[in-house]
């Protein structure tokens, strides 16, 4: 089934497995989202649990904070990646430091949904890369599935988390289509995936990138490179163990990322891995990013993001090494 | 169904043309008829000019989008009363701050519309600068909800600071209008907006265009009670107007930023109308709202109220056939000049990202030209 619909049929499993499950957020009922993500969950579970929210993302959050002190599991739709910044103070200096501020004595047990990432070639502000803000905000759990049946059993996980989960959706890949095994959970929330196995290369990505890098193994493969693909699922923390496996197997890295590199998630992971695999690495590990200037018009976003053949100089100059 | 809570029957009501064209003033409106008897025929059909000159040009930048044309469009389609009369009663020396949707706005004030297509299509985040003359300074447009409510305020705070408004000179004193729908004003932002202009008594006018949708969520979801009553509690006068009356508001703007910039502080209008068309060219209106509703506004249509109104005045046929010739024109311009758009050279985005040089920009933009050169120079 299509990312969205995988989406939607987890959110509908939580909604019906816990009645303290709500959703809130901008046109999340009647219409069922921008994405058509909660479609008719509103219907099924009524306007007490499936809130079409004043038009105020500080407003809600910081209410589902409150809620939460009250025992519900809001789950927030914000509806594009450029619009969480009005939230960015109820997320970051609120949500993020509650339990740690009541020595424990409060969970906050909240899921921040928020669609992002480029390749749908809209205006200003619908297309961010916003994930280290909140990686970098100790408290928050920051997640991104990258296929229809992570999206299904992912967003199940975050909501039982006792924790706030920052939720990353990738947009673009909202109509891809792919199983879905509802009889069991692939993986917990926070582990990495090998997706691709390979000898030669370790590439490493999160949310819509991992599709790039799959591509640009194919292609790798085609000219006798044979690339290892890890899709990083959480954000923070980072499950480094299948990382660091493979590089002491592979000798060289590179992390793709739609987001800018300076200070990105790429650069951590790097960090890291130069760390703790220092004598197994070949060459340096190398990072594909988008560049670091404002997110462009529309018209611009395919030069802007990293293209399987981004990714594949890359991978040329680590093995040139 | 909901209940929409705008001041459509409220008593503070300004109104002067009933929705048949007929001049049926409300008691509120009795202030204002003297400004409007001013009006001159020629200026009564330039508002009726202008708004079905965007009708016009909306109506062929949705049909650009359908064609692939633009990334996005938002529709201007029924709120062209509101525009068009609070426009025209900006001086040229005032500053402009729209939203999204305020393209007729921008084209009085001297924006090229294909500048507006521009946005849309993917070409630039801006397309205009606001400080060329040619652009009346209209700012430009703002997709985060009411941010840019903060930002008029603050440029009327400077002008205060300046002595650029408040002199008692309103021939040459500056004042600011700033435009925002029915789902922004639950932003924050337009909140503490309002507390700044309010404490530092702003020449600034909030012209709430309440078109009764945020996308899907009804007007009431944002507020139980009309939103020009919410003005009080920040101490800004506040006048509700029947927002698909372009006289009244012409005048009802009018008064208020000459008010505004005589020094009596901020002013607020919600305007009353409605969006008549879908959101965005995303969206699609027959999930959340009734046919009945939008043939109700229809018998509301801004358009034709003035049309049966300047008939009544005894405006030609000649007239009316002249007009929609120029709208045609306007369009068919719009569409020719929207083909004939180039691409963007790709090293654009590193422009301006800074005003002085950037080790990382420069280094990238560096890199970007080796590696796309290193495609060219490949044997095909
Ligand atoms: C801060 C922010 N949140 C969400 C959005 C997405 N969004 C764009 S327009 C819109 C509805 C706006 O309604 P309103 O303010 O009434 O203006 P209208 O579009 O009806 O003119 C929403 C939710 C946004 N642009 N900015």
């Amino acid at each position: 089934m299509p990312f969205s619909r995988a989406l939607n049929a987890g959110l509908r499993r939580a909604m019906t497995e816990n009645d303290r499950v709500i959703m809130m957020g901008e046109d999340i009922g009647r219409l069922g989202g921008v994405f058509r993500v909660t479609e008719g969950l509103q219907a099924e579970f009524g306007e007490q649990r499936v809130l079409d929210t004043p038009l105020a993302e500080s407003g809600i959050v910081g209410t589902a904070i409150g809620l939460a002190m009250a025992g519900f599991r809001p789950v927030c739709e914000i509806q594009f990646d450029g619009f969480v910044f009005p939230a960015f103070d109820q997320i970051t200096s609120q949500l993020a430091k509650i339990t740690n501020r009541h020595e424990g004595a409060l969970s906050m047990p909240v899921v921040i949904r928020i669609p992002y990432g480029g390749h749908i070639g809209a205006v200003e502000h619908h297309q961010e890369s916003p994930e280290v803000y909140f990686t970098h905000t100790p408290g928050l759990r920051v997640v991104s599935p990258s296929t229809p049946n992570d999206a299904y059993w992912m967003i199940q996980d975050a909501i039982t988390s006792t924790d706030p989960v920052i939720f990353l959706e990738p947009k673009s890949r909202y109509w891809q289509k792919g199983e879905v095994d509802a009889a069991a959970r692939a993986l917990p929330l926070h582990a990495s995936r090998l997706v691709r196995r390979g000898t030669d290369v370790t590439l490493v990505g999160h949310g819509a990138m991992v599709a790039t890098l799959l591509q640009a193994a194919a292609l790798a493969e085609s000219e006798g490179t044979s690339c290892e693909v890890i899709d990083l699922r959480s954000l923070s923390p980072v499950d480094y163990g299948p990382i660091l496996d493979s590089v002491r197997r592979t000798g060289r890295m590179v992390y793709a990322q739609e987001a800018p590199g300076f200070t990105s998630l790429g650069s951590e992971v790097a960090a890291t891995v130069m760390e703790k695999a220092f004598y197994a690495l070949e060459a340096p590990v190398l990072r594909v990013s988008g560049f670091d200037a404002p997110f462009p018009p529309a018209k611009l976003e395919g030069t802007f993001l990293p293209d399987a053949d981004r990714i594949l100089e890359a991978v040329d100059r680590t093995l040139a090494y | 169904m909901h209940q929409n809570t705008g001041p459509d029957d409220a008593p503070e009501l300004v109104r002067v043309l009933a929705a048949d064209g007929s001049v049926a003033p409300t008691p509120a409106a009795e202030p204002y008829l003297e400004l409007i008897d001013a009006l001159t025929d020629a200026e009564l059909e330039g508002f009726y000019r202008d708004m079905f000159v965007v009708r016009a040009f909306d109506q062929q930048a949705t049909n650009l989008q359908r064609q692939g044309q633009l990334a996005l469009w938002p529709p201007s389609f029924g709120q062209e009363a509101a525009q068009v009369g609070s426009a025209r009663a900006a001086r040229p020396q005032d500053h402009l701050f729209p939203s999204y949707r305020e393209h007729v706005v921008c084209m009085i004030r001297g924006v090229d519309p294909v500048d507006i297509i521009r946005v849309m299509r993917g070409l630039t985040h801006g397309g205009w600068n606001p400080a060329d003359p040619k652009n009346g300074n209209t700012h430009i447009y703002t997709l985060v909800l009411g941010s840019q409510t903060l930002h008029a305020t603050g440029l009327a705070m400077g002008l205060t600071l300046d002595g650029k408004s408040g002199s008692g000179d309103p021939q040459t004193d500056e004042a600011v209008i700033v435009y925002y729908g029915d789902g922004a004003s639950s932003q924050g932002d337009v909140h503490e907006a309002m507390v700044f202009a309010a404490s530092y008594r702003t020449p600034e006018v909030f012209f709430l265009q309440n078109n009764q949708w945020a996308i899907s969520v009804p007007v009431a979801t944002q507020s139980r009670s009309p939103l020009y009553r919410r003005g009080a509690g920040y101490g800004i006068p506040s006048i509700p107007i029947d927002g698909n009356d372009v006289l009244a508001s012409y005048a009802v703007t009018r008064v208020a930023l000459d008010e505004a910039r005589a020094g009596a502080g901020p002013r607020a209008i919600e305007a009353m109308t409605y969006r008549m068309g879908a959101h965005t060219t995303s969206d699609d209106p027959t999930k959340y709202r009734t046919a009945d509703e939008e043939e109700s506004w229809a018998r509301r249509d801004p358009i034709a109220r003035m049309r049966a109104y300047l008939r009544g005045r005894g405006a030609s046929d000649a007239f009316f056939a002249e007009v929609e010739a120029q709208a045609a024109a306007v369009a068919e311009d719009a569409r020719v000049r929207t083909a004939a758009l180039g691409g963007i050279p790709t090293d654009l985005m590193f422009d301006h990202v800074y005003t002085e040089p950037h080790p990382l920009i420069d280094e990238q933009r560096a890199w970007l030209a080796g590696y796309e050169a290193s495609f060219e120079e490949e044997p095909s």
